[in-house]
């Protein structure tokens, strides 16, 4: 590699952070192609190293519409609620560059026969890892189309092998103020706490992600490992998961605790229930001027609407 | 201390010379790099308001409506504190860039947001308390904008004009409210302008005290 020697650098000359990021994108790229000469196995996202700006989406489309189009990487990279690492959509990226997500610790316990502790190489290991193209909706009116990569969560709860008296999975995120500045102000009930009905997360859709793109889950995206439920909205999906316990009461969930009439444990995506502050009728998807109509389930009405039926969804929302 | 403010005071009889220009430049410069943004974000797939451009510059505008209803809010204790008479003119240049932010903000919501969809513009204001809010304000502060000129205050008379200007006190709670109202959790900015306003009207009562006791 020829590293020409440059005069010091006048602050005038100092990169862009634009410029900055799709050199880091170059450099990821031309890595893969690197591996890719020494005889690595080359995964598909490589043939676009020439190009290099935008990974390929990879992945089995599910629910996707015929106008579904994947929302670019760096959208979905840098557009992200995740208040552990700040309140913004655009402070995550910033605050989380220096969080290290390894070693990483997933403990699985409460009432199933095989409770355990794992290292997270360790739990990931007996899965087949899968990519995914979902659809997103966040509960604040607006969408993407997001290509996880992950494995299923139903492989996980068959292996922790939940006794009979489970009927709740509840999820905590790491709870680590040093490493994730947000939870040192008090807008949410740290850790972060998410739940699902047993069924739910039996579900074929419930997906535990790694990564996106293709590549590792960056650390404003949840990494190393978070839940995604693409019919529900998006603060259901739990980031950076360090537990996950099978109980017997509906578990609490941190927006429900910080506003229960806005924030149900449901939170099935819904165009016909409004938010109390707004309507959920519409959707702006990411990189689109006009609204389009949200779906019922957020389209995976066929997948999931037998687990409600005979509910009340305006009382259950 | 006292002998400084009095010397800052005869010094400071007088308008500068670069104040009205300086005043125009920095007012008009959000609304220039708001517009510019918002358009290069649609038209060219830039990122100076993030990805969900439309809701940025809706909240932007938002803030600088706020911005400028407390800066008018700041002239009377700045003239009173400092003796700069001159400023009392600047409010209300400073009261219509309030209100010209106001209708940016309304339009990227209206426009840009909803689209003019009429069907969901009057659902939203007839369901959302945070919309009839900041409509109410938006309403309250047209009379104020119609009667700025000085044919206006001669025709309404000193006294009835400054009356109906209080209504500035009402609209800019109502701002803050509907700011709060507006966010999911996260109340750090309302919380910060409704700080600030807590302190002009602190100011005020405070004055108004003195008056009555003296």
């Amino acid at each position: 590699m020829l590293v020409r020697r440059t005069d010091p650098i006048g602050s005038s000359e100092i990169t862009p952070e634009a410029h900055y990021l799709n050199r880091r994108e170059f450099l990821a790229a031309a890595g893969l192609l690197g591996a890719g000469l020494t005889g690595v196995a080359l995964p598909a996202s490589a043939s676009a190293a020439g190009r290099a700006q935008e990974p390929k989406a990879l992945g089995k489309p599910y629910g996707l519409q015929s106008d579904d189009k994947p929302t670019p990487y760096k959208d979905v990279t840098s557009y992200n609620n995740f208040y552990e690492f700040g309140t913004g959509k655009d402070e995550p990226i910033e605050n989380a560059r220096g969080f290290v997500p390894r070693p990483w610790t997933v403990q699985v316990d409460g009432l199933v026969a095989k409770p355990a502790s794992y290292q997270l190489e360790d739990f990931l290991k007996p899965s087949a890892v899968e990519d995914r193209i979902y659809r997103h909706r966040c509960v604040e009116a607006w969408s993407m189309v997001i290509p996880w990569r992950g494995i299923a969560l139903a492989d996980v709860i068959k292996r922790a092998q939940p006794t009979a008296a489970a009927k709740f999975v509840e999820f905590t995120t790491l709870m680590d103020p040093k490493r994730m500045p947000g939870q040192r102000s008090n807008v949410l009930q740290w850790p972060y706490v998410e739940g699902l009905r047993l069924d739910e997360a039996l579900n074929p859709l419930a997906m535990l992600a790694t990564g996106v793109y293709g590549r590792d889950l960056p650390n404003q995206n949840g990494a190393p490992l978070r839940l995604v439920v693409p019919w529900k909205y998006g603060f259901k999906g739990i980031k950076s998961i360090v537990r996950i316990r099978f109980v017997d009461k509906m578990p609490n969930s941190a927006w429900n605790l910080a506003a229960p009439q806005e924030y149900g444990f449901y939170s099935n995506v819904n165009p016909d229930v409004d938010h109390p502050r707004w309507s959920q009728a519409k959707e702006r998807r990411i990189g689109e001027f006009s609204r389009r109509p949200t779906l019922m389930f957020n389209g995976y009405a066929e997948q999931v609407a037998s687990m409600y039926a005979g509910m009340d969804l305006r009382k259950n929302y | 201390m006292s002998d400084s403010l009095n010397a800052m005071r005869r010094r400071s009889v007088l308008e500068p010379q670069w104040f009205v220009p300086a005043l125009f430049v920095v007012a008009l410069l959000p609304a220039v790099i708001g517009v510019a943004g918002t358009a290069s974000d649609l038209l060219a797939d830039t990122r100076f308001f993030g990805s969900n451009p439309i809701k940025a510059v809706e909240h932007y505008f938002g803030q600088w409506t706020l911005r400028f209803i407390l800066a008018t809010l700041c002239i009377t204790p700045t003239r009173q504190l400092l003796g700069w008479n001159w400023l009392a003119k600047q409010r209300r240049t400073l009261g219509l860039f309030a209100f010209g932010y106001l209708m940016l903000h309304w339009l990227a919501y209206a426009l840009l947001d909803v689209q003019l969809d009429w069907h969901d513009l009057t659902i939203d204001l007839a369901k959302r308390p945070y919309i009839m809010i900041g409509m109410a304000a938006l309403l309250l502060m047209v009379p104020l904008a119609v009667t700025s000129t000085k044919g206006m205050i001669r025709r309404l008379g000193g006294q009835r004009w400054n009356r109906l200007h209080q209504l500035i006190y009402v609209i800019s709670v109502l701002g803050v409210i509907h700011f709060f109202m507006a966010v999911k959790k996260d109340i750090g900015q309302p919380a910060l302008f409704a700080a600030g306003l807590a302190v002009l009207f602190a100011f005020r009562v405070q004055r108004w005290r003195a008056r009555r006791a003296a």
